[in-house]
């Protein structure tokens, strides 16, 4: 085709400029359940046959089986072929933001910094992936390498003495603090006495729930006026029953506590001991430790802090630092070295026993010590400082939008994250902060209100870490600051949300109905789909 | 000495120019003022004493790397360690699914902006559902050794009793963690096995059930490699004395060996990492707990369960918490045990998996497992003392084998396998003094006939 020859139909016209909002519409695939694709007969993997004289030598190989053991008919899988195995997830996988593609502030308290690429394809060689955990030592000396840097690490960044990689997510990490904090005073006899576990209310939930589990009684401190919790409080729960104090700081609030010394001071008096859950050290790297703060034992999250990815909820990875009295008790096996090559210590008579299976989720120890390593002492406090002046601006800004406010400690400055309230904005427009998340989804962006109860009303909680740039967060805000405009001027396109993403509004009201909720497609089939569509 | 001002590139704002003018919008002097909270008493002093940095992209691979060629992978080496974590070929598929940058870096989202992420899960409980013949699959728990001590957690507030008994055969580990987990609420007991099968011995079993028993527990295969083929009539036991029957299960066995509903019992539970998840040293484990959906059950999951459900478009299916006021993110201490990040990324994987091998591939390779087996420990049997244990009971795909007539101890031989390029079994001796010296071989769908006789001819070199 010859293009000189086409007639101009108008003069040549510049791209107007973008919007000052995205026009962003979710990936809508509207995918079928995996089961509505299957086809009788496809196949998307052949195992591997074994070979004719194992068939023979082998013979039948369920004659010993009894009757009850021996399946009666092939599992209801969905028989597809390999590509729409692949296509069906692609479609899904496009369905979901994820960090990489998407502003993804609006989930404070989880750290949702970047997952290094590097770091993934790291993991990705064999010599990570196919290795056994029990293989000889003398196989695997490179990565107990890299777990026993990694842990030496730690111990600089927390102050703490040792170190256990073994959680395999902040939850069990704070379990596994408490349970040593348990054996520390049932070794002092003093295990039956110590029965209390105080922690607040802007802590993490499993803070609360872990400590439950393990027997204690949970004793929760209100935040005061100014959003600290409340020392008052403390001193009134603390007696010779108390156990431990587990806490956060700063906690999701964002504030810091200058008074945690004060804290761990009075719980130490009383004989109790102190454990520091760092989901949001993230902005205190290198400026302030649990050790200073007056604290026996902490935990990082190494898929916040540490930015090994979130994998839709887990693997994460987790490490609990301590002090030299609570050493003795550290789950068992320890990564050591002699000197000359590392190895695995079984032998400590006084172990909590087992928490994971082996040693910890290697992978994601192998990707946090490569993000340090990228770092380095400079790096990590250029980190936190940036994660913090990130903070502070979107704070800044945030305050700007009507019908927003920053409950608690008015005019001081914030570390990791802020919780704040829409609760102005829906008093004035019946518009709710979980509606504002709707709305949210609509832009390309994730959006989270806080954990329950709901001390802050209508909360939000954002914290926008290290990894995103000033315009990033020019552009949240700017999302958020059009979200608020339409719920004075236009409150029903927030009511109906979402517009743009992958589905619509969904009905909730089966989820808490024993006779209606469906946790997999064969429970749905039975309960609902024969009722309502069956011929 | 004048330092050069470094730019992060994971840290997009350290740019000094961005800094100053974010510094001016928020009317602060310098980052120092957001730490003015920071008392100076507890501030760190020093600049933290830690490695130099790689900055470039390029220094760091090679570093790690560097570390990475000091291991040997059983890519190199013949391994024939199972014990909790097991060599199975992982479909191309599977990785390409959870090395997407979507499902990678995905969090705790919402269904409007993951819908996908959803979905996917729900599908995993789903195909899970139909592995197991049950309708009621959880968003999993860290691991097999944790779906366990929660099952048997939930079996305790569900019967409103408080002991839980065990097969001693259970792997000590497991046991270990589960008696940690279960303090100070429940009591572990162990019920003692039969040495010439390895079976649960049911008159020490009738003697221990009583009252106060929440639920009997038993592995199928178990941690020493055998089916409990009285598993009915274990359950059987378990109900007549208001017990709950707990089974634990390898998922991949069952395409052919019965899923533990079609045998009584109350709760399944495993660990997914057979399914699809390269071992990773370890860290490629879920845990899986599934259940009738009977009320009673379902609120007594601490973990989340996504349910499907209609949105306000016909046609369209949107996803949800099931019942989420039963959660520790609900109710904090008054919810159920606790629920947080544990190994969604390998749930979607496994589910990738069993869409892979459809019904006909779970038989497959099942039977296929078994059939390698069953001639390892033929072969095995024919080395002059060596003999393989429990010789009547039925195997899935790990065995024990003894070498007491040998006269050699299992550290020797498996030193000795391992100059010749072999990972031998995991050593029983320490852990079960009453085998012997004995170590526990697992086979899968990846070794082939002459890997097996190369195991067994290098037994038979070491042991003469």
């Amino acid at each position: 085709m010859n293009h000189t020859k086409v007639k101009k139909l108008c003069a040549p016209k510049a791209i107007a400029p973008k919007p000052a909002l995205r026009r962003f519409h979710q990936a809508r695939w509207d995918e079928p359940i995996i089961f509505e694709l299957s086809s009788p007969g496809q196949r998307g993997v052949l195992p591997p046959e074994p070979e004719e004289a194992i068939v023979r030598a082998a013979g039948d190989v369920f004659d010993n089986l009894p009757a009850s053991l021996k399946r009666k008919s092939p599992p209801a899988l969905p028989e597809m072929s390999q590509i729409h195995v692949l296509r069906h997830y692609l479609r899904l996988s496009q369905e979901t933001l994820g960090v990489d593609l998407n502003i993804d502030v609006g989930q404070g308290t989880c750290t949702m910094k970047y997952s290094p690429k590097v770091n993934d394809q790291l993991v990705r060689s064999p010599r990570m992936r196919e290795l056994h955990p029990l293989q000889p030592l003398s196989t695997v000396q490179g990565i107990l390498e890299v777990m026993y840097r990694f842990q030496e690490m730690l111990k600089e960044i927390s102050g703490m003495d040792y170190v256990t990689l073994q959680p395999q997510a902040g939850s069990q990490a704070i379990f596994t603090n408490i349970i040593m904090i348990r054996a520390y005073h049932e070794a002092r006899g003093e295990g039956s006495k110590r029965t209390e576990v105080i922690t607040s209310s802007f802590s993490h939930p499993s803070n609360a729930a872990a400590a439950k589990v393990a027997g204690y009684r949970v004793m929760t401190l209100p935040p005061d006026e100014d959003g600290y919790p409340d020392f008052d409080a403390l001193k009134a729960a603390v007696s010779e029953r108390t156990a431990a104090l587990l806490i956060t700081n700063p906690e999701d609030t964002g504030i810091f506590n200058p008074r945690i010394k004060e804290f761990t001071d009075l719980v130490h008096a009383a004989g109790g001991l102190c454990a520091l859950d760092q989901a949001n050290a993230n902005g205190l790297l290198g400026i302030v430790r649990a050790r200073e703060m007056g604290f026996d034992a902490c935990h990082f999250n190494l898929h916040k802090t540490f930015s090994t990815p979130h994998g839709c909820g887990g693997p994460g990875a987790a490490a609990c630092c301590v002090t030299k009295e609570l050493a003795p008790f550290l789950p068992v096996p320890t990564i050591e070295f002699d000197g000359t090559s590392y190895y695995l210590d079984f032998n400590r008579p006084q172990s909590i026993g087992k928490i994971h299976p082996w040693y910890g989720v290697a992978q994601n120890i192998l990707r946090a010590y490569a993000w340090i390593m990228s770092l380095g002492a400079d790096g990590l406090r250029e980190v936190a400082e940036i994660a913090v002046l990130n903070n502070n601006y979107l704070l800044h800004k945030v305050l700007e939008i009507r019908g927003v406010s920053a409950p608690y400690a008015r005019g001081k400055r914030r570390i990791e994250q802020v919780r704040y309230s829409w609760e102005k904005l829906a008093e004035e427009t019946g518009v709710h902060s979980e509606e504002i998340g709707f709305r949210a989804a609509d832009f390309g962006t994730h959006y989270w209100t806080s954990h329950h109860p709901f001390v802050v009303p209508e909360p939000m909680t954002l914290e926008p870490t290290e990894s995103y740039s000033r315009e990033d967060l020019d552009e949240y805000v700017a999302i958020l600051k059009y979200i608020a405009h339409e719920a004075y001027t236009n409150p029903e396109v927030i009511h109906s949300a979402p517009h743009n993403s992958t589905i619509h509004r969904i009905d909730q009201e089966s989820f808490d109905d024993p006779e209606a909720w469906a946790i997999t497609w064969r429970a749905y089939k039975r309960k609902l789909k024969r009722n309502d569509h069956d011929e | 000495m004048s330092q050069k001002k470094i730019v992060y590139p994971y840290i997009p704002n350290s740019v000094p120019a961005t800094k100053e003018a974010m510094l001016r919008a928020v009317k602060a002097r310098s980052i120092e003022e957001f730490y003015e909270d920071v008392p100076e008493s507890i501030r760190l002093k020093d600049k933290m004493n830690l490695p130099e940095p790689l900055l470039s992209e390029a220094a760091l691979v090679r570093h790690v790397e560097e570390l990475l060629s000091r291991n040997k992978s059983t890519r190199e080496m013949l391994s024939f360690l199972g014990a909790g974590c097991a060599p199975h070929y992982v479909p191309a598929v599977c990785d390409e699914i959870n090395s997407r940058s979507e499902f990678l870096t995905a969090y705790a989202g919402e269904p409007y902006e993951d819908h996908g992420r959803w979905q996917a899960l729900f599908e995993y409980e789903s195909m899970m559902g139909e592995l197991l013949n049950m309708d009621v699959v959880n968003v999993p728990v860290y691991n097999g050794f944790q779906a366990t001590a929660t099952a048997l957690r939930m079996a305790g507030r569900i019967t409103c009793r408080d002991t839980v008994l065990l097969p001693s055969t259970v792997n000590p580990d497991k046991l270990s963690m589960v008696r940690g987990y279960l303090k100070p609420d429940m009591k572990v007991e162990l019920v003692s096995f039969n040495p010439a099968t390895g079976l649960m011995d049911l008159n020490a079993l009738r003697n221990q059930i009583n009252e106060q028993t929440a639920a009997i527990y038993i592995e199928n295969p178990s941690y020493l490699g055998f089916l409990e083929s009285q598993a009915e009539v274990i359950g059987q036991i378990a109900h007549e004395n208001g017990a709950l029957f707990v089974v634990y299960v390898d998922p991949i066995s069952l395409g052919v060996i019965s899923p533990p509903a079609d045998y009584g019992a109350d709760i399944a539970c495993g660990d997914i990492q057979s399914l699809g998840i390269h071992m990773n040293y370890g860290g490629g484990h879920g845990g899986f707990i599934a259940t009738r959906d009977e009320e009673k059950f379902v609120m007594e999951f601490p973990s989340r369960l996504f349910g499907v459900a209609p949105t306000c478009v016909e046609g369209e299916y949107g996803f949800g918490d099931v019942a989420f006021e039963r959660t520790s993110f609900a109710r904090r201490e008054e919810g159920k045990e606790w629920v947080g990040t544990a190994a969604a990324l390998w749930c979607i994987t496994a589910g990738v998996y069993l869409a892979l091998m459809g019904p006909r591939g779970m038989v497959e390779i099942g039977q296929g497992i078994m059939q390698r087996v069953r001639y390892a420990i033929k072969k095995l049997n024919q080395v002059s003392g060596v003999k393989t244990l429990f010789p009547t009971t039925p195997h899935f795909k790990e065995f024990v084998v003894n070498f007491d007539e040998t006269g050699k101890t299992v550290k020797e031989i498996n030193q000795a396998l391992l100059e010749r390029g072999i990972f031998g079994g995991k050593d029983l001796s320490a852990e079960f003094p009453s085998l012997g010296q004995s170590a526990l071989f697992c086979v899968t769908e990846i070794h082939t006939q002459a890997d097996i006789d190369r195991l067994v001819n290098a037994i038979q070199e070491v042991v003469k």
